[in-house]
């Protein structure tokens, strides 16, 4: 019991970075502030004290000692919060560390990520999820939130501790890329994870329709003759999640919606009151299927790229609120796992680095308003996690993050920040750059040309 | 699909790796140096010196008896030195990597491989990775491509059908059976398109026919006697049985029920019209024995042009190797970079 009780204190502790004490206060003005918690976007002035937002306004209570930061023309946000980012650590350091993702995430303006179960071994004990917990502390600068398994092992028949899991400090359970066969440990699962009222992360994918899949089933992988993954795989699968939501009333998120369908879908069930929501990676909303031919490897993603109609039903979904969420489904590979042709390459995208570009990209094509672009990128997903974390109201962490949304720049793989130079957007001309990442008042990222 | 990966900057072949994006007169222009190497082994000498003191590796991660000999006897009678490496299934399990497996053979100053793999785009891979004046000639990637048999076809139905290359246009071939798995029809089709012909139809069940096909420009039929209704081409694809119980076909005989050709299902078709097949075939499933060695039958014509045209390709691509140098000295003036 005793031991139990301090795993809570340990992970409060992980949890919430202690604010800087020390340190001058810091006032940003001139900024384009963006507060997607309180739907506020204005030019106001931000003022930091002891790591905690201390005022927002029009004018702040005078600070002479303060550090001033003049931002004209920039934006100013809460720090992102990632829904899924794979750090690698532990089990494949070779792909990538907390310490080097940590410092892709700042560079990235990202403050929060929540980290998939899928590590080798996998998050299905309380002593997996502190040292997570411990590993991030180790690393810093990023708070990381961890999803425990939703069954041990992740194999998929038979529920994992999720009452320890929670009580360790994990934000909701997951069964990651595993499929669970059988419907009723899936059925139970939901039952005992909404009696501890933990939201549960749900990849939705029919493990029979796509098994052997590389490639959205249309004419581009019938002509490259890869092997399809349809549409009812994640149609099928949604729809399963979806009855069992209906019986039990738990809170299902759905990971990376790929598909036209798939948003019809939770639509309907959004209709119907149900406690679902759902995110979509940021590669998902450019990309298509067409940019796999000549077998692309660095396109090789899960759920793989769609067809042109289905991006555009995720950026109408996204644009709509259906998808509250973007996220990087951020995979950072060691250079060899893409050298194989390409249904031997492992999947993924190294994107933390660009998540805040691709969905500024939305923003300057007129499909999101700036607060929009804002809210999915923090108080979105924060409010889908279930974490403190996305918002700019006094007395919170001053997680912020400071963006030129029209600075222009080429991305160069050799100048990520990443271990996984595994990006299919290499020598693409982006817009919006991250030039400053505050993490509790602490300013862990500063661009080189900030 | 990449065309400067299989072709140089003069638009000759470097590498080939597919059917798709080749023209018509890249085509006719192999084809024509197929007829004329078929001309020249009708003597008692059967060898050319083309590729004299060239290296040719037929490196095969698949099964495979009748490519692989066939392109052994295309190299040995263009004069080259050829090495045969069958590789075990999944090479990996040694812990080589497919780019290890290349470098190390092209430390051996290979000039030339022949390659087959079982993962769709293995060639692509190979020619992207391979030194300058390696050539890459790919004999079956997964469910892609097989361009040699695709031009082996094309070199049959023109010999029968021809020998004006423009006989393609008017001609109505049919493709039956596993569409779905098969790097035959994709390169057939792509070869077809090519030189032409507007009237190409897939025929299969629906489980057999892959989303999307359409638009490599062939309708779908379910039906083989719509399918096969006036047609001038019939190529039958081989349906692997181990891979089509339980999901894709009930049973063989069903098959054989709906779409294989038999004596009674010919009378619909044209009386010249032209039946093919890629080999091996099972009996009694796509195809009734008699048909087989019937008269309309060029299946064993195949197999022999198929000696022929993989000579034409390999000696283009080691012309290509050579334009005024040769390939092993312009190879080592640029050092392979790795690249990643």
């Amino acid at each position: 019991m005793s031991r139990r009780a301090n795993m809570k204190e340990w992970s409060a502790q992980a949890h919430v970075p202690a604010p800087a004490e020390t340190g001058k206060p810091l006032l940003i003005r001139g900024a384009r502030v963006l507060d997607p918690a309180s739907g506020s976007d204005h030019k106001v002035q931000v003022l930091i004290r002891d790591g905690r937002i201390a005022a927002v306004g029009k004018t702040t209570p005078s600070e002479p000692r303060a550090r001033t930061i003049d931002a004209e023309n920039l934006w100013l946000m809460p720090g992102l919060v990632d829904l899924c980012a794979r750090f690698r650590e532990p089990g494949q350091t070779h792909k990538a560390s907390f310490a080097s993702e940590s410092r892709a995430a700042q560079a990235g303006g990202i403050t929060h990520v929540l980290i998939p179960p899928d590590t080798q071994p996998v998050i299905d004990t309380p002593a997996m999820v502190i040292r997570l917990q411990r590993i991030a502390q180790q690393a810093g600068g990023v708070s990381a939130h961890v999803l425990g398994a939703l069954t041990k092992d992740l194999r998929g028949d038979a529920l994992a501790e999720l009452s320890a899991l929670r009580s360790a400090g994990a934000v909701g359970a997951s069964n990651a890329f595993a499929p669970i066969p059988d419907s009723r440990i899936a059925r139970r699962a939901l039952e005992y994870a909404k009696g501890l009222e933990l939201p549960v992360h749900i990849f939705a994918q029919d493990a029979a329709l796509a098994a052997g899949g590389c490639a959205h089933e249309g004419a581009v992988a019938t002509r490259l003759g890869l092997t399809p993954i349809p549409v009812a795989a994640e149609v099928a699968a949604l729809r399963f999640w979806i009855s069992l939501v209906e019986d039990t009333g738990a809170r299902v998120h759905f990971c990376r919606l790929s598909t036209a369908r798939g948003a019809e879908v939770l639509a309907a069930a959004r209709s119907r009151r149900l406690p679902v929501t759902a995110d979509v990676a940021a590669h998902q909303l450019h990309l298509t299927d067409a940019d796999v031919d000549g077998f692309a490897a660095q396109c090789h993603v899960l759920p793989p790229l769609r067809a042109a109609s289905d991006r555009d039903a995720l950026r109408a979904a996204l644009r709509d609120g259906l998808i509250e969420a973007v996220c990087s489904d951020h995979q950072p590979h060691e250079a060899d796992a893409k050298i194989n042709p390409f249904p031997l390459t492992e999947p993924g995208i190294s994107a933390l680095e660009t998540l805040l570009p691709l969905t500024l990209a939305l923003v300057h094509d007129g499909l999101l308003t700036p607060l929009q672009a804002a809210a999915r990128l923090t108080s979105g997903p924060a409010a889908i996690a279930g974490i403190r974390a996305g918002t700019l109201a006094v007395g919170e962490p001053a997680d912020l993050v400071l963006v030129d949304p029209d600075r222009a720049w080429v991305l160069r793989t050799e100048q990520l920040l990443s271990a996984g130079r595994n990006t299919p957007l290499a020598g693409r001309r982006l817009r919006g750059r991250v030039l400053r990442t505050f993490r509790a008042g602490e300013e862990v990222f500063t661009a080189s040309d900030a | 699909m990449s065309p400067e990966l299989q072709l140089d900057s003069h638009g000759r072949l470097r590498h080939l790796l597919t059917l798709e994006g080749l023209s018509a007169t890249l085509l006719t222009e192999i084809l024509d140096s197929a007829e004329d190497l078929d001309r020249s082994l009708r003597g008692p000498d059967k060898s050319l010196p083309l590729l004299r003191g060239r290296t040719v590796i037929n490196l095969f991660f698949e099964p495979s008896t009748r490519t692989r000999t066939t392109f052994e006897l295309a190299a040995k009678r263009l004069s080259a030195d050829v090495l045969n490496l069958q590789m075990a299934a999944s090479s990996t399990s040694k812990g080589e990597t497919l780019f290890d497996t290349l470098k190390t053979l092209e430390a051996m100053q290979a000039d030339m491989f022949v390659v087959r793999h079982e993962a769709s785009g293995a060639a692509h891979f190979f020619a992207q990775h391979a030194a300058p004046g390696v050539a890459i000639l790919n004999a079956g990637d997964g469910r892609h491509a097989h361009p040699t048999q695709g031009l082996l076809d094309l070199f049959t139905i023109r010999r029968y059908k021809g020998p004006d290359i423009s006989c393609f246009r008017k001609l109505r071939v049919a493709i039956v059976g596993d569409v779905l798995h098969s790097r035959v029809a994709r390169s057939d089709i792509h070869g077809l398109r090519a030189l032409g012909t507007q009237d190409i139809r897939v025929v299969a069940p629906p489980t057999l026919v892959p989303a999307g096909i359409e638009q490599m420009g062939v309708t779908v039929c379910h039906r083989m006697d719509e399918g096969i209704d006036g047609v001038d081409v019939v190529i039958l694809l081989r349906l692997q049985k181990e891979r089509m119980l339980g999901a894709y076909l009930p049973s063989m005989g069903e098959f054989h029920r709906d779409f294989g050709l038999t004596r009674k299902r010919m009378q619909a078709m044209r009386k010249d019209a032209i039946i093919m097949h890629p080999g091996p075939i099972n009996r009694g499933v796509e195809i009734e024995g008699d048909v087989a060695y019937g008269p309309q039958s060029l299946i064993l014509q195949q197999v022999n042009h198929g000696i022929a045209v993989r000579m034409a390709v390999m000696a283009i691509l080691g012309q290509a190797g050579t334009p005024g140098a040769p390939a092993r000295a312009r190879r080592t003036r640029r050092p392979a970079a790795r690249t990643r």
